[in-house]
């Protein structure tokens, strides 16, 4: 144990501790800017420095560990005057057109700059170039991009992509994609965990919000919109609404006002996923198909851009279901779209998804009939959706709880926490066992799957359904499923079944959910789900009347041709 | 595949590592009077150029930095930019997380608190208060202003008596520091951004010695007035030299027997042989010098009546005796000075050292004469005992080299506390405390004791290399003041403000220093004396130098003067430096750039034909 002084108050903390978090057990909130614990200790900005007693110049909190008998001032007037001119030296190249920018209050910068009483700068305006392919589901502006590096770091240790990086020196150096390639040669995941990690608007996704007006102004078209599981859990972040306000049926009705003509929850094509991938598994497993490599969901874009960049040859391990978003818009399409008698061409289908990857897989192309066009049209964020109810003028505290549209109104709980880690896997489970053993087991007994972004690695568990023992493992972030690859690859390990989601904690710590700079909300979101899961009517995906009834009315049975047409896909590494 | 490979250098990095020198040279050969907010600007955007990115203050503050600097230079800031410039340099010196960041910033705080005048000069006038004014680097270095071009020039056309009549127009010891000039002229030289600098002082060296007798000018008509000089160093006898050949008469009152003081009593005849010296000195007196052997001021005659005598005098007395060190036993038999040691062994004489231990204390040039005269005298152990380390000797490093290849060991980062001495109270032993190397303080590295035991390095003879004094004593009872390090206090004419007649210059007024500071006091010291006489005599020669030859300049290796054998020259007091060969001398004048007539030489003359 360290004994120490800051501003004036002993505390004693355990060796080791840096000094940004000793002050926050005194509650001193140390400013920064480029900090990111565990991720990105690297004293870059200097906006943490402090003032130790006996040195002249000043240290960084977040990575100096406290000293015996050090005595320490987070604010004096040194620190103070310090931490202005370096808040103004970085607004002398970030673009402050603050008002214009998705981060408009929401930014780190622009709380400290106001925190700091900084009104004028005496610094030339430097703003680097900015070109970037506004195509692109990522949106870069380095002009806005203070190189607090945070983006390098995450992309580098907790997604092993290695994206990004600083380039160049001296007065050159910004940071950008690596290797000098463009964005998109770059193989990224699109997880967009750049961007909900970026303390200021230098990275954001591509803004498709108004695509979606004109879709909703343009009288010929029927507007069907989806949100996926995770969304519930985060949308009402950004809009001071309460839990018991902040629920699915405030958000279709929120949607509804918007304009849209029909509202769906994609929890219900979650259900029907695992109809698929859990009878393609029940089969693959039968067959012996997992007995070397297992069979891997495929519900996670990001993932499958890693795979496709990095593993192409284990694309066959992938269950060929498609992911609920695209499933739910090839529905929409065929089934949905024959039910209401419209053209699937005068049909716009918008997800909102808490995910930058999904506004990749839209593109993914669907041929039905005389239709060749899309499953899904426009992709929304969470972040976008909110914007769109704020755009709307929507007075948040008059929504109600109102219930999404026939006929897929019904879900379960095992669809619902597709929003998590582990979800899929258990949702997977709970229903292979009534497969395998013609029965539902306890709806809870596949808990030792759920996962969170804290788990260090991967998650195990052995079942024994029947007379068989299935292996499953479940793992979220890229670097964490690239080591589980390699382990597998080895045969360090074996698994039947391996669930994988290329944000940390799941789709409910998404890149495309709200932003909350220096807390991560992935876990607190998932405690969410998985007690609306404990709370459902319905616990098993196969119970769900509104899945019985689409195969009964149109899709016949799992993995019938019908479904393979339209539920189903190829993995190609040359679709990336 | 294997993942590992052996560090080679790409062609990019060697590359970057010969400009790196090459910076380095440019910079090493930069002259005074350049924009010091300009050369700062260039550092500031240099030292941008190192920075990795990491960090804010580095990263944006290094270039805003410059920004500043550049509004100042381009007039568009007002008096309050230096405030921001100050504020900006402090905050990133106390938050730069590495060196590159916030030894930068101290760059820049040191330029705005040494040039601030400058700053200023800009902000309000639009201007830089600076001039560069000079020409020629090598004879602006030169403390005397030697026409180095020229005579180099004539060298190479083998015209060596005009050579020397060349360098006599501003120093009359031409062969004197041919031997042992420290060379200043050569550090600035801009052949350094191509190579290396030439070898000035070998080339003056080849002239003095290939030149033959060179009779001095005429002087001219006599003007009838009386000048004393007291001391016959390089000072006093170059004073005396100009003033004759203006055609005044002067005295010199020399202590000794024989004139040249420190450079015929303070250096070894191995440095400096004495015939080469009397060469000078001949010719100094040829131009009808009249000197008083024997004669010291204050004991023999004082300061009144030289100035009731005289019309004017000069006081070039030099720093001739020694500084104690302070310690207990300094007064043991076998305790020396530097000064009284080279006087009596520098040219052989005094008794032997057959057989001796013998430690000097001291890390000067001073040192390096006495612990190689000792070696000379033959003494068996020669130690020098110094504070510090080698690298914080402050002789030169030839000199160092010189005496480590004849043997003498370097007891460094030895402090002597006391003396030990037998019971007939002779030497004994030097005792010392170890120490260790510390802080830099005045951009020296000092030294604090390291802990280690104090112990007694046993010796028969301790010579005292730690500085020399003045003896102002005589000088200080007729008014003449000193300063507290014991030099006389004259203006920088060298001249006094309520004592008219009266100047003094060189060593004494100083401080010790080098011979070609000497001698420039001594051209400083005749030319104010000839104005307040009445008269504006000007110095002038009639050689006319050789037109600049048109060439490419090819980099091409420095000649170094080479020295006999260590294992031979240290049995002997002659000269120990060889000479270059006549093709070597001519190459070596052949690099000349010849800055007199390329550059800022074409624009403004490069050449003082009188002064």
């Amino acid at each position: 144990m360290v004994s120490l002084k800051i501003d004036n108050k002993d505390l004693t903390v355990e060796a080791g501790t840096t000094i940004m978090e000793a002050a926050a057990k005194l509650g001193i909130d140390i400013p920064k800017l480029c900090f990111l614990k565990d991720v990105n200790e690297i004293g870059a900005c200097r906006i943490c420095v402090v003032e130790v007693e006996g040195k002249e110049k000043l240290v960084t909190s977040c990575n100096t560990a406290v000293e015996e008998g050090m005595v320490v001032f987070t604010n004096s007037a040194k620190v103070r005057h310090h931490r202005r001119t370096l808040i103004k030296l970085i607004l002398s190249q970030h673009n402050g057109d603050c008002s214009s920018c998705s981060r408009n209050q929401n930014c780190s910068l622009q709380t400290l700059a106001r925190e700091l009483n900084v009104h004028t700068n005496p610094y030339r305006k430097e703003l680097a170039d900015n070109t970037w392919n506004k195509n692109f589901p990522l949106i870069r502006d380095t002009s806005k991009c203070i190189s607090c590096m945070r983006c390098i770091s995450f992309c580098e240790t907790v997604q092993k992509m290695n994206v990004w990086e600083l380039t160049g020196t001296g007065a050159q150096s910004v940071v950008a994609v690596s290797h000098n390639r463009d964005i998109t040669a770059a193989d990224c995941a699109l997880c967009g965990q750049c961007i909900t990690h970026c303390p200021v608007g230098a990275l954001s996704e591509r803004d498709d919000t108004e695509k979606v007006w004109k879709a909703i102004e343009d009288e010929s078209k029927v507007t069907v919109v989806q949100v996926a599981p995770a969304v519930r859990t985060a949308w009402a972040e950004s809009l001071g609404l309460d839990d018991s306000h902040a629920t699915m049926g405030h958000m279709a009705d929120a949607l509804k006002r918007i304009g849209f003509d029909y509202v769906f929850d994609t929890t219900f094509t979650a259900d029907l996923t695992i109809m698929e991938e859990g009878t393609e598994f029940v089969k693959r497993f039968s067959e012996g198909d997992t007995k070397d490599l297992p069979m891997f969901t495929s519900c996670c874009p990001g993932w499958l851009r890693m795979i496709k960049a990095k593993y192409p040859q284990m694309l066959d391990r992938l269950s060929t279901a498609k992911s609920p978003q695209q499933m739910f818009g090839a529905v929409m399409k065929s089934y949905f779209a024959q039910k209401i008698g419209v053209k699937p061409e005068d049909m716009v289908v918008v997800s909102v998804m808490p995910c930058v990857a999904k506004k990749d897989e839209c593109t993914m192309e669907l041929f039905y009939e005389e239709y060749a066009g899309h499953d899904v049209d426009i992709v929304l964020t969470t972040r976008e959706m909110d914007r769109m109810i704020v755009t709307a003028g929507i007075d948040t505290s008059t929504l109600e709880k109102i219930e999404c549209d026939d006929p897929m109104k019904e879900i379960t709980g095992a669809g619902v926490i597709f929003g998590s880690s582990g979800g899929v896997m258990e949702a997977a489970l709970r229903s292979a066992h009534y497969l395998i053993t013609g029965t539902n087991p306890d709806p809870d007994s596949f808990k030792d799957v759920r996962s969170t972004r804290e788990v260090e690695g991967y998650k195990e568990a052995e079942y024994h359904i029947g007379d068989i023992t299935v292996k499953a493992a479940v793992v979220n972030g890229l670097g964490n499923a690239e080591a589980l690859i390699e382990k597998l690859l080895a045969h360090e390990v074996h698994y039947d079944f391996v669930e994988v989601m290329a944000c940390p904690g799941g789709c409910v710590g998404g890149g495309g959910q709200p932003i909350h700079d220096g807390q991560e909300c992935a876990t607190g979101r998932s405690v969410k789900l998985y007690e609306l899961d404990r709370n459902e009517k319905y616990r098993f995906s196969h119970e769900n009347p509104s899945v019985l009834k689409a195969y009964e009315e149109y899709f016949e049975a799992p993995n019938s041709h019908k479904a393979h047409m339209l539920l189903h896909t190829t993995h190609r590494a040359d679709k990336f | 595949m294997s993942r590992m490979e052996f560090n080679s250098p790409d062609r990019a990095t060697k590359v970057l590592d010969g400009l790196y020198k090459d910076m380095e040279r440019r910079i090493n050969s930069s002259l005074y009077g350049l924009c010091p907010v300009e050369m700062s600007k260039a550092f500031l955007h240099m030292c941008h150029a190192q920075s990795c990115g990491k960090c804010s203050p580095c990263r944006i503050g290094l270039g805003q930095l410059a920004n500043l600097m550049d509004d100042v230079l381009s007039g568009k800031a007002d008096e309050s930019i230096l405030d921001v410039l100050a504020e900006t340099a402090q905050t990133i010196m106390d938050t730069a997380d590495c060196a590159i960041g916030y030894e930068a910033a101290e760059i820049a705080q040191k330029s705005l608190t040494g040039f601030r005048d400058d700053y200023l000069s800009h902000i309000r006038t639009g201007k830089c208060s600076f001039t560069y004014g000079q020409p020629v680097p090598c004879v602006t270095t030169c403390p005397a202003h030697v026409d180095i071009p020229g005579y180099v020039a004539l060298v190479r056309e083998e015209r060596y008596a005009d050579a020397i009549r060349l360098i006599r127009k501003d120093n009359p010891f031409p062969t004197t520091c041919g031997y042992i000039c420290e060379h200043p002229c050569e550090q600035k030289c801009r052949r350094n951004i191509l190579d290396d600098a030439i070898n000035i002082r070998g080339i003056k060296k080849m002239a003095a010695e290939l030149a033959g007798e060179v009779p001095a000018p005429a002087c001219g008509p006599s003007t009838g007035k009386k000048i004393a000089i007291v001391g016959g160093g390089p000072g006093g006898l170059s004073a005396a030299y100009f003033l004759q050949l203006m055609g005044h008469q002067t005295t010199v009152y020399e202590m000794h027997d024989k004139l040249g003081g420190m450079l015929r009593y303070g250096i070894p005849n191995y440095r400096l042989p004495k015939d080469k010296l009397d060469n000078d000195i001949k010719v100094i007196l040829d131009t009808g010098v009249e000197v008083k052997y024997n004669v010291k001021v204050g004991r023999d005659v004082d300061v009144k009546s030289l100035r009731d005598e005289y019309d004017a005098v000069l006081v070039t007395i030099g720093a001739s005796t020694d500084k104690k060190l302070g310690i207990e036993g300094e007064d043991a038999k076998g305790v020396i000075s530097a000064v009284e040691f080279l006087e009596a062994s520098g040219c052989g004489g005094g008794e032997s050292l057959e057989g001796k231990k013998v430690c000097v204390i001291g890390g000067g040039n001073v040192s390096m004469d006495a612990v190689r005269t000792a070696v000379r005298k033959g003494a068996g152990d020669v130690a020098i005992v110094y504070r510090r380390r080698i690298a914080d000797m402050t002789a030169l490093k030839e000199e160092i080299d010189s005496a480590a290849e004849e043997g003498i060991e370097m007891m460094t980062l030895k402090a002597p506390s006391a003396i030990i001495k037998n019971e007939d109270g002779t030497v004994k032993g030097l005792k010392v405390i170890p120490q260790m190397i510390s802080e830099i303080r005045n951009g020296r590295a000092s030294v604090k004791p390291s802990g280690e035991d104090e112990y007694v390095i046993p010796c028969d003879m301790i010579i005292v290399a730690i500085g020399q004094d003045i003896e102002t004593e005589a000088f200080v009872e007729n008014g003449i003041p000193v300063t507290k390090w014991n030099t006389i206090n004259t203006k920088p004419s060298g001249d006094f403000d309520d004592i008219p007649g009266v100047f003094s210059g060189g060593d004494c007024a100083s401080g010790p220093a080098t011979v070609i500071k000497a001698i420039d006091a001594g051209k400083v010291l005749a030319h104010n004396v000839d104005q307040y006489l009445g008269f504006n005599h000007k110095i002038t020669c009639d050689v006319e130098v050789p037109a600049a030859e048109i060439s490419d300049r090819v980099p091409c290796g420095r000649v170094n003067l080479t020295l006999r054998p260590s294992f031979e020259r240290k049995a002997d007091f002659e000269g120990v430096e060889n000479s270059m060969t006549h093709d070597e001398c001519i190459q070596e004048a052949s690099r000349c750039l010849r800055c007199d007539h390329c550059g800022y030489g074409a624009f403004k003359g490069g050449r003082v034909k009188e002064w």
